[in-house]
Formats: C-alpha cells, sequence, structure tokens
C-alpha cells in the first residue's frame, strides 16, 4: 500500500499534479462537476505536455546535429517550455512537489514579513522549480532534502524578485498597488539601474514615432515559428546540402526539409504552452484564493506584459536592442569557449520589451535602449554559463531562456560545489 | 455567453485578467463563462467577447469579431466599466 503511494501516485507526475489541482478545487469549494473537470483537466495538461515534449525533440536535435557540422561548435536554443517538458520524464515529481511547496513558503513568507507579495506568474513558478529540481539533482540531492531545499528557495524568489524589482516598479505604475512577478527580473532590474545613472527620463520613448507594424510579434508561436524557420534555414545553409540530404532527411530537399522541422519545433512548444495552460489554470486561482484569506494587503506580482501599456514605443526599442544584443553576443560567446545561444524573437520580445520599459521609466529613450541592450547580453551568457550545472539535462540541445532561471542556477550550483 | 481573455503566451496576463474578468462577472450578475488563451488560438476560437491589451486586440479586430481593449489590464475598475458598457448595455 505504501509502495503504491510512494512510488505509483507521488510518483507519477501527472497524477500528482491532478492531487494538487483537486486538493486546490475542493479547498475553494467548487461544485463537484468543476472539481471533476478541473482535476482531468490539470492530468491532461500534464501529459500534453509530455507530448510537445515528443513533437520537438526530433528537431532540437536536428538542429544540433546541423550546428554541429556546420560549425564544429555547440548551438543551443534557448526555450523554457522545450527544457521544461523535456525534464519532466526525470524530474517531474520533483518539480510539481517544489511548485506547490514553493507556492506555501511564498504564502507564508508574504504573511510574516514586510513582502507582501503574491507570485501569480504559475508557468515561470513552473519552471524555475523545474531548473531547481535539475540543478540540485545534479550536484547529488534527492528525495525529500531537494523538494525542502528547493521550495524554500522558490518561495523567496518568489517574494525577493517582486521586491527588487518595486521600487522601479511603481515609477512605471505610479502605483504601489501590484508588483512585476517575472524570472526576468534580473535583466529588467540592471536596465532600470542603468537607466537611473546613464539616462534622461525626461526624454522618454513614448514621443519619438514607432512603426506598429512589429506588432505581429506578440504573437508567439508566429515569432517562434519565424525565428526557427530563419536560424534552421541560415544554418542549413553553412551544412550544405549533401550532409543533410545523405544524413539527416532521407533524401528530401535540405530546404525544405529545414522549414518543416523548424516549424515542428514551433509546434512542439504550441503543444507545451497548451499542456502548461491546463496544468496551472487549476492550481493558480486555489494559490491566489489561499494568498487572498491569509495575507492581509498582499499584493499581486503578476506576469512582464503588464508593464507594457505604460510605454508601448518602449516595448518596441527594447525588443530591437535586446534582439541585436542577443545577435552581437552570439559572435562573442564562442571568443570565451562558450555554446553559441541562438537568440530566439520571443525571449528577446518578452524580456527585451519589459527591460525598454524599466529602462525607459528611468532613463528615457537612452535608458531604454542601453538598458535592453544589456537584457540582451544578459540572456545570452547567463543560458550558456547555465548549461554546465544543469547535468545531463544540459545535454539537450536547449536551456532556460530568462535571465533569473541563469543568475539563480548558476549561484546555487556552484555554490553546492564547495560542499 | 463565453467571453475569451487573450495574450501573446496566452499564459500568464490573460490568464490573471480572466481571474479578474470572472469575478467582476460576478459581481455584476453576469451569466456566462470566461477563458483565456494565445493569440494564435483565439483566431480560430469563437467567443462572444474578446478582452486584451488594445495591441493584442488589433491584431483580432477582423470587423466581424466584439473586441474589448483595455489598457489597464488589472484594474477591476476598468474590467467593470468595460463590461457593463459593452456587455450589458450592449454598446
Amino acid at each position: 500500500m505504501l509502495r503504491l503511494i510512494m512510488n505509483d501516485i507521488l510518483g507519477t507526475p501527472a497524477i500528482l499534479v491532478g492531487l494538487f489541482a483537486l486538493i486546490g478545487l475542493l479547498l475553494q469549494k467548487k461544485a463537484i462537476a468543476e472539481v471533476v473537470s478541473g482535476t482531468l483537466k490539470t492530468i491532461m495538461g500534464f501529459i500534453i505536455l509530455g507530448a510537445g515534449a515528443t513533437v520537438l525533440v526530433g528537431a532540437l536535435n536536428l538542429f544540433g546535429q546541423m550546428f554541429e557540422e556546420a560549425f564544429h561548435i555547440k548551438g543551443i536554443i534557448p526555450n523554457n517550455e522545450a527544457i521544461v517538458a523535456l525534464a519532466q520524464e526525470t524530474f517531474g515529481t520533483e518539480t510539481a512537489m517544489i511548485m506547490v511547496f514553493g507556492m506555501i513558503v511564498n504564502i507564508l513568507l508574504a504573511r510574516y514579513t514586510k513582502f507582501k507579495y503574491i507570485f501569480l506568474t504559475g508557468h515561470h513558478t513552473m519552471f524555475m522549480a523545474c531548473m531547481l529540481a535539475a540543478v540540485l539533482a545534479a550536484s547529488g540531492i534527492k528525495g525529500p532534502l531537494l523538494v525542502a531545499i528547493g521550495s524554500v528557495i522558490l518561495g523567496a524568489l518568489m517574494v525577493l524578485m517582486p521586491a527588487l524589482l518595486q521600487p522601479y516598479t511603481r515609477q512605471i505604475t505610479g502605483s504601489d498597488d501590484m508588483a512585476v512577478g517575472h524570472f526576468g527580473s534580473i535583466g529588467y532590474f540592471v536596465s532600470g539601474t542603468i537607466g537611473k545613472y546613464f539616462g534622461d527620463k525626461e526624454k522618454t520613448t513614448e514621443e519619438i514615432k514607432v512603426p506598429k507594424s512589429l506588432g505581429f510579434l506578440r504573437d508567439s508561436s508566429v515569432a517562434l515559428a519565424l525565428t526557427m524557420a530563419l536560424m534552421f534555414i541560415i544554418v542549413a545553409a553553412f551544412t550544405g546540402p549533401t550532409f543533410i540530404e545523405k544524413e539527416l532527411s532521407g533524401g528530401t530537399n535540405f530546404i525544405v526539409f529545414s522549414l518543416t522541422q523548424a516549424i515542428t519545433f514551433a509546434g512542439g512548444v504550441y503543444i507545451v504552452l497548451a499542456g502548461v495552460r491546463m496544468v496551472i489554470a487549476e492550481i493558480v486561482p486555489a494559490f491566489k484564493g489561499i494568498a487572498d484569506k491569509v495575507v492581509p494587503n498582499a499584493k499581486p506580482a503578476l506576469d512582464c506584459p503588464v508593464v507594457f501599456p505604460f510605454a508601448p514605443n518602449a516595448v518596441i526599442i527594447g525588443f530591437l536592442s535586446s534582439f541585436v544584443a542577443g545577435v552581437v553576443s552570439m559572435f562573442i560567446l564562442p571568443i570565451f569557449g562558450l555554446a553559441i545561444i541562438v537568440p530566439g524573437l520571443v525571449p528577446h520580445f518578452f524580456t527585451g520589451a519589459a527591460a525598454g520599459v524599466f529602462g525607459n521609466a528611468t532613463g528615457g529613450r537612452r535608458g531604454a535602449i542601453l538598458g535592453s541592450l544589456a537584457n540582451g547580453l544578459i540572456i545570452s551568457f547567463l543560458p550558456a554559463l547555465l548549461l554546465p550545472v544543469l547535468g545531463s539535462l544540459g545535454f539537450n540541445g536547449t536551456t532556460f531562456g530568462d535571465a533569473d532561471f541563469g543568475i539563480v542556477g548558476i549561484l546555487l550550483g556552484n555554490l553546492l560545489k564547495l560542499f | 455567453m463565453k467571453i475569451l481573455v487573450v495574450c501573446g503566451n496566452g499564459l500568464g496576463s490573460s490568464f490573471m485578467m480572466s481571474m479578474n474578468v470572472q469575478k467582476a462577472m460576478k459581481e455584476l450578475n453576469m451569466e456566462g463563462t470566461c477563458s483565456h488563451t494565445d493569440l494564435a488560438s483565439a483566431k480560430t476560437e469563437n467567443a462572444d467577447y474578446y478582452i486584451g491589451a488594445p495591441e493584442i486586440m488589433d491584431q483580432l479586430n477582423d470587423g466581424n469579431r466584439k473586441i474589448i481593449s483595455l489598457v489597464n489590464m488589472f484594474s477591476m475598475d476598468e474590467i467593470k466599466k468595460a463590461l457593463t458598457t459593452h456587455v450589458l448595455e450592449g454598446r
């Protein structure tokens, strides 16, 4: 009986998250029909997540092979959804446990310390839980100790990162009612700080005319398919038709093959996104419901696009500057003997845009441009430096994209080496 | 009635907005469901109303869909006002 509970119920991550969703739904006193459908959908979400991983892993491997054949160096695609989906086979249980206990630590810290933040960006909570599980496991920690350490770190980050940004967030929103809860915080903090010292906030980005035509990149599946298509085709041109058609595509034309693989990758990520959405759909409202009851004056810490409407021009300028820094970094990384991080439109769009808004709030145009350039460098170098501490997970050709995953993973991984 | 909240990724902002929209619907005694999704899926999913940030709504606006743009996505007042004018008063 104990074996059934420990191995088969708690050891099957899909069932485990379903159980958490069930508890959350019961705590919110939902009707029986909602409890049943919510629990089933959560379990299904986890299974969809795994299915997405199966779709994208093939394209990821092919990209890696083509890249190495062409440039004799590793090319890595930073994509949170991809690496989290791939990690679930090994670290599914740990991820789910750290996610839920991390939320409890968040509520306790918000209740008993002056950091009243409730971190509502559920997918980032899940991704960070997964990153922590991988780094801790790579350092030889396992079982309850892994879950305990991971949950405490996660819960602490969920209040500390919004708190770190809050002085700047206040300048953007003009109020203290809400916070930014997104694990790209270090990039935004650096951007805000650069703006403060090197910019002039009177000369805001919102006075200049910026073309709106880049708005279609907000559609992340389009943006991802586009980046991957460009990258695959450029790399394919360097790899050459002979190798691809003989070794990889089974005779299909190398450009057509690369294009379909690129879009297969984007399709896989789309599936993973749908899965993640279902996994967090019941857990986050339960978390919020409990937090609202337990923590007086709780401040919601929200996903980064919450700041976009405050400076729409800074969003575009920030994205472009960050992306330029990402492209430049691609050529600098190998000089330091690091893997090449292929710049993605999605991470540069979301975190570059937010960095632009932070830089603009403290330092106007110059702040937005310089701050987002810095963000672009950060999200190129940190993911490369993170790879060695991820253990076997680091060999899949993908890595975590946003700044905080990098900084936390690198610090934690190297700290654990001292013991 | 079905309301669909949309954002770029369909994970973060739209999810949080939909929790507030649901709360507002309850307070305004409105019948119906509210769910959230990403921009690409929203283009193929039918709903009575679509809610989101102005840049996102610009891309969904094909003249047939009923769209509601929210500037401050998390202000309960703005959400309630938008639901009242667009849905209840049918403007």
